[in-house]
């Protein structure tokens, strides 16, 4: 049954699902997506930092943590790729693999001052959601609220930005800063989906719904609304399942459902999908057999 | 008045001189193509001309003012190559982004905008794929929605990279058509062109580069088998003919 509570995380989640489908349909065409998944990543030292000076598990200020790491890891990943010859697949591995080790040396830290796991950041790696506090959930809410709407408002800017950098700036578009915005919405979504989806799982978040929802159209438009609606029904389903059982981790529900979605999408998506592709191929194969019996006859 | 001029412009990519000292003036309402062998800096030069690249010193001045790009003076057709056509939108789309300098940012575009954008589409013959998505189309279709994106943005000055390259002849029809009306229209239009068997019927003006203008002028004066063995060096070959002495084949 629907407990008010767990009403309040459906709530939560379903807007998050949303958030990252929008804002992960953007850096999914940018083909920044594995950025996304560094940048999660790298929101756990921060995590840890901001529970270790400030002695408080208020979401608000780990959450600042989170970003301010997270943002500095998509700064170092910039930085390594145009200060030295590495590419940005080594610089990604790079920075994803040393501030997740930091981050969890850090938690260790934590749990051995504060006796076993009684802080619960332990709960920032895998996500936890059933779980949350109300107070949590409005801030989680609003934060993806607040992503919607800039997704909402940017549309049309950011779509010719990653199509066409050149002739955007050309025109008097503000590239850098647009580019800048859409970086710091993605630390956003992300920084907003730690303590339900977990900073491993996160990137899933933003990655696939958006690639999913590519099978179903070719038009950005149709897109975002699908990759949104994958991303809410992730969401909603992986609270549900998660809230069955105790000790059940959100987050990878919560990716098991996307990752279902995308396969359903990956073969029977119209047109796009495998099967009507492999279709296509049959019907135009038997024509050209019937055309040539015609020409021998 | 002057639609272009440069003084004193180089660009280095690194530690590499793409361009050295190039020093324009062309008029209003000219027709110019920028001719070169390859390598010889052609799309840096409109890059670089239009405020793209930050390696560079010298100064360009459009319409006689250093641009501006809200000024909205200035229409660009890219390569066809710079962009990635497996990008989710329609040909309709494209095209209205020609308008998103006029609209404004945040906004959505209106109808008026709309139907700029399909008059434009109409201008090169594509109306009839308006919804299509932009990689189903044929290179020269996509080369056109391109054009028509350009002339959405009722620019005054326009600079097209390449836009001959890779099309069919109906697409390279309507392209020579609207260069045609575009100058009637008193505007003034750069091309970067590398065929130079078409060269001297398509522009009034020209501009030959290898890495420094070695020639600019009215295609008259400038075009001559001389200025193109200085800008080409060794790589052009003439085939000597009974009736003309300079007929051109082509770049070896």
């Amino acid at each position: 049954m629907l407990t008010g509570n767990l009403l309040w995380v459906l709530v939560g989640t379903i807007l998050l699902g949303v958030a990252a489908g929008l804002n992960g349909t953007f850096s999914f065409l940018q083909k920044q997506s594995l950025v996304g998944d560094a940048a999660a990543h790298a929101a756990l030292p921060g995590i840890a930092l901001a529970y270790l000076v400030f002695e408080t598990k208020e979401l608000p200020i780990l959450m600042i943590g989170a970003a301010i790491t997270s943002g500095l890891s998509v700064y170092m990943i910039q930085w390594i790729v145009n200060q030295s010859k590495l590419k940005a697949d080594a610089a990604i591995a790079l920075v994803l693999s040393v501030s997740f080790g930091i981050g969890i040396v850090l938690i260790s830290i934590v749990n051995q001052s504060t006796a076993g796991n009684q802080s619960g950041l332990n709960d920032f790696i895998f996500g936890k959601a059933a779980t949350m506090a109300k107070s949590d959930l409005i801030w989680l809410s609003g934060s993806a609220l607040l992503i919607i709407l800039m997704c909402l408002l940017f549309f049309k800017e950011w779509k010719l930005m990653i199509f066409d950098p050149v002739f955007a700036k050309g025109i008097g578009l503000p590239v850098e800063r647009l580019r800048t915005l859409l970086t710091a919405l993605t630390v956003l979504t992300i920084v907003t989906g730690i303590q339900a989806v977990g900073v491993i799982l996160m990137a899933a978040m933003l990655i696939i719904p958006a690639a999913a929802a590519r099978y179903w159209s070719s038009h950005l438009g149709i897109i975002l609304v699908t990759s949104a609606f994958f991303g809410a029904l992730s969401g909603a389903f992986g609270t549900m399942v998660s809230s069955l059982r105790i000790g059940l981790s959100t987050g990878p529900i919560i990716v098991l459902v996307a990752a279902t979605l995308f396969l359903l999408s990956f073969f029977f998506a119209p047109t796009r999908g495998l099967l009507s592709k492999l279709r296509k191929k049959k019907e135009f194969k038997q024509r050209r057999v019937a055309q040539e019996a015609m020409s021998h006859e | 008045m002057n639609a272009l001029q440069i003084k004193n412009l180089s660009v280095a990519y690194e530690d590499k001189i793409v361009l050295k000292d190039v020093n324009i003036s062309i008029p209003v309402g000219s027709l110019t193509g920028i001719i070169g062998p390859n390598g010889a800096g052609k799309s840096t030069l409109i890059k670089a001309i239009l405020n793209q690249l930050p390696n560079k010193t010298g100064t360009v001045h459009i319409l006689d003012r250093p641009l501006n790009p809200k000024d909205l003076i200035v229409g660009y057709v890219p390569q066809r190559n710079a962009v990635d056509w497996d990008f989710p939108t329609n040909a309709l789309d494209v095209v209205l982004m020609g308008r998103y300098g006029h609209i404004g940012l945040m906004k959505k575009p209106p109808a008026k905008d709309k139907q700029i954008a399909l008059d434009c589409l109409k201008n090169v013959g594509m109306e009839a794929f308006a919804d299509r998505s932009i990689g189903q189309l044929s290179g020269g279709q996509q080369q056109r929605v391109f054009l028509a994106r350009a002339l959405a943005q009722e620019a005054e000055i326009y600079f097209m990279d390449e836009p001959f390259v890779g099309v069919d002849a109906a697409t390279e029809r309507t392209i020579i058509s609207i260069l045609k009306d575009l100058k009637a229209q008193g505007k003034t239009v750069f091309v970067v062109h590398h065929d130079l068997q078409t060269a001297g019927d398509y522009f009034d003006w020209m501009i030959l580069l290898n890495k420094t203008i070695t020639a600019y002028g009215p295609t008259k004066q400038t075009f001559t088998q001389e200025n193109l063995q200085q800008a080409y060096g060794g790589k052009l070959f003439f085939m000597d003919q009974a009736k003309s002495n300079d007929n051109l084949v082509g770049e070896r």
